[in-house]
């Protein structure tokens, strides 16, 4: 990564620069979206460092390759906008501004964790920054993601829910029972399928039937397709789609093209279902940090100077998030029992009697 | 105090808060326009009209999550299903999502949910329509269970339900829903986890929960009437949280417990109750604890069969004496 602009072949500018959304843009607005980028690719390596060197235990999704998506979608976010997804998610939490040092802390086990070392890797929350996960069961999240929606228009705000899924949540039967509530009643959220290319080691030609976001016109809703390397293309793309969720209160569901260079978990060896070239052909044409990066570059908004300095800074607050991970304590056995109910954590205002835990 | 039927009662509890509340939303299938399955919310569409009581398809998993998802922005969404026997369709949005996103968030989130409707055997509806999962249920921390026997303890206790902050499996029973019972006219709650004495008594405590109350104190008349054995009947109304307190008094009063549940015996509500008493109270016992339970496979349809897979009071009677020996 950061390769030197001129390594690579011929600029061209990216289709959506133009775009009357990306046009608008100032440098330092660029520059933010590249560096949240940088900053996400920089917190997967490291915690896959730390992974190996087994101080993470469990799952650990790596969103690298995906990064424009997650950051083009977060960028467009207004106030009563919100998002869910699934568990590949540390891209999402660091677009929309979760600190590192928690997160980090959280693949730790910590107590200093977004979610007191809780929750891990799959399960990172904030709803501070409408921000409600991270869930862990494929599909599982987008009735949620409908229900956040529902919520939004029966309190009258004007805003939408972006429910992110995977391409192998598509035949979730939960996933279908939620684009028809959407789509009957009118619900404000746009479906967002990151399509990697793969549900685990399943193919998309090997696991669904169709074009996917297509199957939206079965429920009689708005859909699109676009390329998820390119963050410009994203944002202009997700955007017409937020825009009829908040001005007409409809639904949609938009496939995003994109791709994945490690494997489904840390505990996929990624040798059985796609070929090495497969990977380093995206990774050489489409790694979505690199073809920002030249294009901004070509707009004369960054140069190798600034590039660098973003990528050492990421690499040092990441380095800094794995320290405070290191640091920090683990949760103690009496916080085991904590935040299991809101009652028992509030004792104040507790109605209920009797015994809630059991032995 | 009026006498009314226990699906009025649960009606009534329904708009009082829907008044009280403009967050209240009550959903489910056929609960509109139909006024419910079992008419429990007959009338209310009427009065609040469409967007405070939603007619939603048939799909448990889709509205359930959905008031998974809306009760995390602080919608308080009373969702019925109408069998308890479906939420099985949706194990994964009630089971993982309602129970778990407050932990999994450490703590940022709490689902203000209802989910109510009828848990029980006993209508000839076969297995698939006669499952009573509050041991399931109950099986998951983050998830409260509340299994009411009476008209009052309905209402009382749905009122409670509805304005807790944690999820709450609301279990009734159709064979409870013609039922009458005083209801007081002035407003009133029942606290979740405190379980009433429906019957007081010296030689014997029956602990039951749901319509499993009501075969108990019929067959703690036979047992007074035909043995001379003063039967004690607590009525747990609420299974997580547990009022094991009154549990363990009564225990300490009578020193022999049967334990009744139209439950499945495995792992049934009355498995951890007979746990805890012999932890808690064993040297106050002076007999094994007994329990009836359903027989112990899927519920048969025939009618007359179902009555015996069922607790039914000669059950119990019987079961009663074996701990009197």
């Amino acid at each position: 990564m950061s390769k030197k602009p001129s390594d690579t072949a011929e600029h061209k500018d990216t289709p959506a620069s133009g775009d009357p959304l990306n046009a608008q843009l100032s440098a330092d607005q660029k520059i933010d979206l590249y560096r949240v980028m940088v900053r996400i690719r920089r917190f997967e390596e490291r915690s896959l460092r730390a992974y190996q060197a087994k101080k993470i235990g469990g799952f650990l999704h790596l969103y690298i390759g995906q990064e424009a998506v997650a950051v083009g979608c977060c960028s467009l976010l207004t106030k009563n906008d919100h998002i869910i997804t699934a568990y590949r998610d540390h891209g999402h939490a660091i677009a929309v501004g979760m600190d590192l040092k928690p997160l980090m802390a959280e693949l730790f086990g910590k107590a200093t964790g977004c979610s007191k070392g809780k929750g891990g890797s799959m399960h990172y929350f904030d709803p501070s920054r409408n921000f409600w996960g991270g869930h862990g069961i494929v599909g599982g999240q987008i009735p949620l993601g409908a229900g956040i929606a529902y919520a939004l228009k029966y309190q009258g705000k004007k805003g939408a829910c972006l429910a992110f899924m995977g391409d192998g949540a598509v035949n979730q039967g939960a996933v279908h029972e939620a684009y028809n509530l959407a789509a009957l009643w009118q619900l404000p959220v746009i479906f967002v399928i990151e399509n990697n290319g793969y549900s685990m080691g399943t193919s998309q030609a090997r696991s669904s039937a169709g074009e996917l976001a297509r199957r939206a016109e079965a429920y009689g809703m708005d859909w699109g397709t676009c390329d998820g390397h390119d963050v410009y293309e994203v944002r202009a793309c997700i955007n017409k789609f937020l825009e009829l969720a908040h001005e007409n209160s409809k639904p949609s569901v938009v496939e995003v093209r994109t791709y994945r260079y490690r494997g489904h978990s840390v505990a996929d060896p990624d040798n059985t279902y796609r070929t090495k070239s497969e990977i380093e052909e995206y990774r050489k044409t489409k790694d979505p940090i690199q073809v920002f990066q030249n294009q901004l570059v070509s707009e004369g908004v960054l140069d190798e100077a600034r590039i660098s300095q973003i990528d050492t800074e990421a690499r040092a607050e990441a380095d800094q998030a794995a320290d405070f991970a290191e640091a920090s304590p683990y949760p103690t056995v009496e916080d085991i029992t904590k935040d299991v109910y809101w009652e028992e954590d509030h004792p104040s205002e507790k109605k209920s009697e009797g015994r809630i835990f059991f032995d | 105090m009026a006498v009314i039927q226990y699906r009025e009662a649960i009606r009534h509890a329904l708009a009082e808060e829907l008044q009280r509340d403009p967050n209240v939303v009550v959903m489910g299938e056929e609960v509109a326009q139909f006024n419910g399955a079992y008419k429990v919310t007959e009338g209310l569409l009427e009065k609040f009209g469409p967007k405070r009581i939603v007619d939603t398809p048939i799909s448990e998993a889709g509205f359930i999550g959905m008031g998974i998802g809306a009760s995390m922005l602080g919608i308080r969404p009373v969702i019925e299903l109408m069998f308890w026997s479906f939420y099985s369709v949706a194990f994964d949005q009630i089971l993982n999502n309602a129970a778990n996103v407050r932990y999994m968030s450490g703590g940022q989130i709490n689902c203000p949910i209802v989910i109510r409707g009828p848990g029980n055997g006993g209508t000839n509806v076969g297995a698939t329509h006669s499952h009573t999962p509050e041991n399931i249920c109950a099986n998951h921390p983050g998830i409260k269970v509340v299994c009411p026997a009476t008209p009052y303890d309905a209402k009382g206790l749905l009122k409670s339900a509805i304005r807790d902050n944690d999820p709450v499996m609301f279990m009734e029973n159709t064979i409870l829903y013609g039922d009458k019972g005083e209801v007081p006219d002035e407003e009133y709650l029942i606290p979740l986890g405190k379980a009433d004495i429906k019957r007081q008594g010296d030689d014997l405590t029956i602990v039951a929960h749901g319509r499993a109350v009501i075969s108990a104190l019929a067959a703690a008349q036979l047992l007074e009437q035909e043995h001379d054995i003063s039967a004690e009947v607590v009525d747990l109304r609420s299974i997580r949280p547990l009022d094991e307190a009154t549990v363990l008094a009564s225990v300490r009063k009578t020193h022999r417990v049967l334990l009744v549940e139209e439950n499945k015996p495995f792992c049934g509500v009355g498995a951890q109750l007979a746990y805890l008493i012999q932890d808690k109270a064993f040297d106050d016992l002076d007999a094994p604890i007994k329990r009836v339970s359903a027989l112990d496979a899927p519920a048969i349809y025939s009618p007359p069969m179902e009555i015996e897979q069922l607790p039914h009071p000669q059950r119990i009677l019987k079961a009663a004496l074996s701990v009197l020996k």
